[in-house]
Parts: C-alpha cells; structure tokens; sequence
C-alpha cells in the first residue's frame, strides 16, 4: 500500500491545462493544416505542372476553375488528406507545407476545401443555443467504428486517459446507444458495418449528432472508391462535425469537440489563421 | 520424410526467386508435403491462392512455410482445376482459416475442410461462390450456422458486432452453461475494405499507404515489410542508418503497446494506479514516435529503400532523455501490479493456451511465446538490424494471462535496452537508397525502381502481436499480380477462441487484451 502511494506521489498530476492553459507542444515534424503558396506555385512550376496533383494518393489535391478564365492555384481537400507529404515531396516549387496548426475540425463538409476560392478555414462554431443548452454541459457519445485500421480509435481512446480526462469538460464515452447524445464514427462505413451503424444511430434517443473522425470516415480515406466499403459516413447519416486527420491528433479531436460544445470560442488567440500564414 | 529432403524451395526473409524456381506440386503432394512438414515442427507462414500471368485463368495455390530452427522459409506452388483442393484442416488446424479464405476469395473448395464458413463474408474474386450465393445477393457478415450447445441449462450470449468500449467490430457468440463458457464462436470480418485486392497492379501512389493502414497500430510492422519486399524485387539497398532506425520505431511500436495493453489489463482486475499511469505512459511512447517522424503511429517514416526522416543527433538525443524518463515511469507502474497479490491471482490459471495447442493452432508472437514456445522473427528468421543486435527471446510457460502479460513486461525491458543501444552507437551515412529513383515503373512512387518481373518474395517481420507475413508475386510487367498479407491476428484469433472454453464468461474481457488482436489487420 505504501508502495501504491509512493508511487501515486511519484507519477504527479498530469493532465493538461488546454484549454485554460497552453495546448501541449507538439513535434516539430507534426502534420497539421496544410498550406498552398499560391505565388511560389504560378512562378515555379512549369506550365501544366501536376506534380502534387498525381503524387497525392486520394486525389485531396485538385485544381477547379475560377470561374475568372485564368489557371487557379490547387486547393487541397483536409477531408481526404491523409496528411501523408506526398505532395509536399513532388512539388518542385516547394510550394506546399505542412504548418503545426492542428485546428482543423468544421461544421460543413465544403468548409475543409482550402484554396483560391476559401483561403481561410472555417473552424467549427458552436451549435446552436438550443442544443448547446441541452448538450452543452453533458455531451455522452457512443463511439462505432465502422472500418479503418483502428488508429482513430486508439487516439479516440487516448483522450479518456489521464493525460487528456476529457471527462472535465462533461463529454464521456458511452456504452450503449440508448444512453447517448450522438455518434462519434471512424471508419469509410465498411459494406459490412453499413447496417449496424444504422441500428445504433436509430437506437439514440434524439435529439442527436454525429461526428465524423478521420479522412475514412469524412471520404473513405486511403479506401476512397473501394467497393467494399462506402466513401465516408456522409452516405448514411448527417454529420454535424467533420475531424480530419489521418488518424486526427488527440488534440485536434479534443479541439473540434470543445468548439462543437461552445468551450473554445473564437478568441483573438483561436481565430482561424489565413491559409497561407506561418504558424 | 527428413528436413534434408527439400521437394520446396528454400528462401530467406527478404528473400526474392524467379516464380519459374518455385517447385510446381500437384495440389495433393503440395498439401501431403506440408502435413508432413508441419509433423516436423513447421509451421504456415501464408497459404493463399493467386491468379498469376500466363497461368490460365485458374488460381494457383502458394504456400510458405516457416522453418525456425533453420532461420529459412520454404515454399511452393501448385496449379487448381479451378474448383477444388485437397484440405488439411483436420490433420493441421492452423491451416483451416488460411482455406477458409482461399475458398472465399477465389471459390475453390477445400475438399474434407470440417466446417467450411466465410471468413470475411466477402464476395469471391473470380465470381465463383463455394457457398452457392446468388452473384450480386448482399451478404450479410455474422449470418450463418453457428457451433451451438443445447440443453435446458444452456443460454447463448450475442456480443456485437458494435461493442461497448472504443474499440473494432466484431461478432462473438459464447455457449455458456451458467457463467461457465462452453464453446466461444468468433465472426469478423466488419472491417473488411479490400486492401489486398486494391493492392493487385501496384506499386502505386496508395500502396504504401494501404500497408500503413492494415492494422493502425502496426504501421510501422507492416510498412516496413513493405519496404523490404519493394527492396527484395527491385535490388534495392537499405542503408545501415536506416535499419537501425527502422528497428528502433519498430521497438517504440511494441513499447507503446505493450504498456497500453498492460494498463488495460490492470484495469479489468480493477487495479487502478497501473492502469491509469500506463494509458498516459503509452502516449509518451507513441510521442517518441512522434518526435522522430511526427505522426504517433509511425505514418510516413518508411520509404522503399530506406526512410523519409533522418534521425538527426539533437533528435536521437532528445529521443535518449524520453526513454530513459519512460523506462523509469513504467518500471514504477507495471511494478506495482506484480507486487499485488489480487492481481496475480486474478491473472494465474485464467485463460491458459497449452504448449501443445499453440503449436497445433500456429500462434506466433508474445502469445506462443507464453505458452513455452521459442517463436521469434527477430531471432529466427532476422533480417535487418536485429541480424546483427540481437534481442533475447522472452518466454514463460504457464500460457494464461499472466504468462502473456509477463511475458509482455519482459519485452518490454529488452525494447528499451534495444533502443538505447542502437541510440548510442547509430551507424553513420544516409537514411535513403542513393539510386532509389532511377528508374521508375509505372504510377510508382518516385523512389520505387522497376520491380523484377515474374518472382515471388517473402519477407517477415515481428510486429508487436507476432509474425507479420507478406508475399508479393509479380506479373511479367513486375506489378502485383498478389499481394498477401498475413497479420499476427490471423494466427491467433482461433487461439482466442479456444482459451475461452471453461472460463468463466466474465473472463473473457481479461483473456482478450492478453492478446489485443487486430480485426482489421484479420479483415483487411
């Protein structure tokens, strides 16, 4: 027993202050928001450059007309990145980085399309007062994973732990549907987890949201296209908060969780960064 | 029949052979042979089917057997009438699943199998169906006969496939007289995507990244198996630096889920300081990861020929410092669980896989290795840095839950020795194949060379759940024409199953993270 409490003087308080305090730092070769120098990429590629184009696995990176007769630059989709730097590779302009911003949850799926056309991110607003009044303080989510490989979950799980306790903030992870406010999914929604989401969901009492975590579970991730699974959980359900990342960082979850809650408010601090702004 | 006589072809791990000097059996001596093989004390490493350029429209049939005591891999291929196969699942069960999923996948028949059920309740490849499903028909996964106990006494408990935790779906059906579990019957196959299907025609753009997804918290296992296939097929070289690199995420992979998997089971016995202080100590771990290639899982380290990240001094040596404050933090948190009593007791005789089961049932990884067997692709079959730092293996011999989460803690112990070796002494140069991206094949990746045409490589590595197997077979273009994957899981899932019967079912929780399968490295 002596031991026990020794030890437990030992091991310290660990969880972190975010959001009162700091978030905690992350590494320097973290992956976050990506950014598209659109200068660097009209002065340094060669004409009809595709480079990036055809490097990205998922085909995140593409180039849609302006609607002005001249050559965009590429816009880039947080929703099927897989954050991976193939890209960032191929360039031969160095036009594209990866900043250490992990802010990259949003409301609207069309909300994570960067480019000439959005050049800032819209970060997810709060919901709306009449949810806010009732999930606001006690938001309980039931977690399906439907497809994927399973890292979603683990960096999902991550946040129950003592580092993180996200249960400071009122949001737990239920056991059953029936006892939650609304759905955390990771996974494209495999052809053999299609039904048994379906059943969960119908199992919540409303009223009730929906969280897609992950590029699988926004646009199928590295498994866009396949037969055997759908592209995201967009064909099956309404989503009320889209966490990109491949698999997102515990902050980025806890980030996108805490704005969809009203507990991160767009403060100076917290207001989305330009697109092309260093971090 | 002795180990001398060699009617298969002996490879190395990481080793390539043109397809012609693969033997060509019949199918029965193919099966004969390895019955006999596996008498000897062999085992299947993959056993799977592959339609191969120039063959006809028929599936062969490969399989690649590994041969520890002689740190060598044996294989072969037999052609199909494009209906059936001789089964060895009675005589062999570690190779029932591997039939199961050749029946699934290409619609050949396991002539004899006991009971011949889907595996991932996917549709079949070629369009043939061995349980005579209509093409196009949904089917439906979890629906099927299951083993069923009947009697007054007896009740059936339906779990998932959506469970009550954070984790992957997966359908379990336990026989249970009162608490007391007769039989436990385990459905996957919810996370199935088509990974190895979508794989065939490459390398391209999404290879690497399908390899780094086929279990999340493998990457580093399967990527790096990855690599060292492109490598095998292409001459590539892998420098020093970046063996002894790749070693080292590979051991943070383990460390990290050693000491998660030891928290959870402190928190089933409901010992709560171990359980706490490890959830947050494996994050530490998954940070190292993350310092040297800035995602927690090992995503976009490894390259064909190589790594994209040099672990440069400053880092290695800010890696040095984490290690030795993780060591010590995990040290004082895993201690305290050896030293309650509740808990070893909670822990001893639960869930006990028997030496002989294990080998019976093929179980690789810290789960053979509890139950007494010496089974270790770091030793037996090593291939890169650990040819030359060598780690000793852990056993224990009781084969319960505390046999396999001592054995965990002892692997533990050694990861870290491992890595603050390989930390103080990293080999010099480069971490990236000078002549990688010389010449590319098609829709590859820049640094993937032009792969040899009309081969069969191996290549294993031991991932922290066991062996990691691939085997990629090239077309006459010298793109996939097969790409296998046989994850840890897919060995030992059955050894689950069978640990259950007569425990309590309030054991199972206990039993389940003693092993931590992967469903979606088993659904692919």
């Amino acid at each position: 027993m002596l031991k026990v409490i020794l030890t437990r003087m030992r091991q310290g308080y660990r969880t972190i202050k975010f959001p009162v305090g700091a978030p905690p730092a992350m590494p320097d070769f973290f992956r976050g928001r990506p950014c598209i120098k659109n200068g660097a990429c009209a002065e340094g590629c060669p004409p009809l450059c595709d480079a990036c184009q055809s490097a990205c696995p998922t085909g995140a990176i593409f180039r849609a007309s302006d609607g002005l007769g001249g050559r965009p630059g590429p816009s880039v989709d947080l929703g099927k990145c897989l954050f991976c730097l193939d890209c960032e590779r191929a360039c031969p302009a160095a036009a594209i980085r990866f900043t250490k911003d992990y802010r990259l949850a949003t409301r609207k799926r069309e909300d994570l399309v960067l480019g000439p056309a959005a050049r800032e991110i819209k970060l997810a607003r709060e919901l709306d007062k009449k949810m806010k009044r009732l999930l606001g303080r006690s938001l309980k989510l039931r977690q399906v994973s439907s497809g994927g490989c399973g890292a979603c979950e683990a960096d999902v799980n991550v946040l129950s732990t003592i580092g993180w306790d996200i249960g400071r903030f009122g949001i737990q992870f239920v056991a059953s549907p029936r006892h939650a406010d609304g759905l955390l999914v990771t996974g494209p929604v495999t052809k053999n987890m299609e039904l048994a989401l379906r059943k969960t969901y119908d199992a919540m009492p409303g009223p009730k949201i929906v969280i897609a975590s992950g590029s699988c579970a926004i646009a199928g991730g590295p498994y866009l296209g396949h037969e055997d699974a759908n592209d995201g959980v967009s064909a099956i359900l309404p989503i009320d908060l889209f966490i990109p990342g491949c698999p997102p960082h515990p902050l980025t979850v806890l980030d996108g969780l805490l704005r969809l809650v009203g507990k991160i408010q767009d403060t100076p601090r917290g207001k989305a960064l330009r697109h092309e702004e260093e971090l | 029949m002795t180990r001398e006589d060699i009617p298969f072809a002996s490879i190395s791990n990481g080793g390539c052979l043109p397809l012609d000097r693969v033997p060509q059996l019949s199918a029965d001596e193919l099966v004969r042979i390895t019955r006999d093989y596996i008498g000897l004390g062999l085992r299947v490493s993959a056993y799977f089917g592959a339609i191969v350029d120039g063959a006809g429209c028929f599936p062969e049939l490969f399989m690649v057997l590994a041969d520890d005591e002689r740190s060598r891999l044996l294989a072969a291929r037999s052609p199909t009438d494009g209906c059936s196969f001789p089964s060895i699942a009675a005589d062999c069960p570690q190779a029932q699943l591997f039939e199961r999923e050749i029946a699934e996948q290409f619609g050949l028949v396991p002539e004899g199998h006991p009971w011949l059920k889907p595996v991932r309740f996917a549709k079949s490849w070629t369009g043939r169906d061995v349980w005579g499903r209509e093409a196009g028909a949904p089917i439906l996964p979890g629906v099927g006969n299951f083993y069923r106990v009947e009697g007054e006494q007896v009740h059936e408990v339906a779990v998932g496939p959506v469970h009550a935790g954070v984790i992957e779906p997966g359908h379990f059906r336990f026989q249970c007289s009162g608490e007391r579990v007769m039989h436990l019957e385990i459905a996957l196959g919810y996370q199935h995507r088509g990974v190895e299907e979508a794989l065939i025609g490459g390398p391209d753009a999404r290879s690497l990244h399908y390899l780094e997804t086929v279990a999340g918290d493998s990457s580093v296992a399967h990527a790096s198996t990855y690599c060292q296939l492109l490598e095998a097929l292409g001459k590539g070289n892998r420098p020093a630096r970046a063996q002894a690199i790749g070693a080292i995420a590979l051991e943070l992979e383990r460390l990290a889920c050693h000491i998660g998997d030891l928290g959870a089971i402190a928190g089933d016995t409901g010992f709560l300081p171990t359980s706490s202080y490890c959830g947050r100590i494996r994050g530490d771990f998954l940070n190292m990861t993350a310092l040297v290639c800035g995602n927690r899982f090992g995503r976009n380290l490894l390259a064909p020929g190589g790594l994209w990240r040099d672990l440069e001094e400053a880092r290695a040596t800010e890696l040095e410092k984490r290690i030795a404050v993780g060591e010590c933090d995990a040290k004082s948190a895993i201690d305290l669980m050896w030293d309650s009593q509740s808990v070893l007791a909670r822990l001893e005789g639960t869930g006990v896989l028997q030496r002989e089961a294990a080998i019976e049932l093929g179980v690789v990884g810290p789960a053979a290795r509890a139950s007494g067997l010496f089974r270790d692709v770091r030793f037996d079959q090593s291939s890169g840095m650990y040819r030359l730092a060598q780690i000793p293996v852990s056993t224990s011999d009781s084969g319960d839950v505390l046999g396999r989460a001592y054995v965990r803690s002892l692997e533990i112990q050694r990861s870290i020795e491992f890595v603050k070796e390989q930390l103080e002494c990293l080999p010099a140069g480069s971490v990236l194949d000078g002549e990688a991206g010389t010449s590319r094949s098609r829709n590859a990746p820049r640094n993937v060379r032009r792969l040899a045409p009309n081969s069969l490589a191996v290549a294993l590595n031991e991932g922290w759940r066991g062996e990691v197997c691939h085997v990629a077979i090239t077309d006459s273009e010298g793109a996939f024409a097969r790409y296998k994957i046989v994850d840890p899981s897919f060995h030992n899932w059955p050894a689950l199953a069978y640990v259950l019967r007569d425990q309590e079912i309030s054991d199972f929780p206990l039993c389940n993270k003693s092993f931590n399968l992967s469903y979606c490295g088993h659904d692919l």
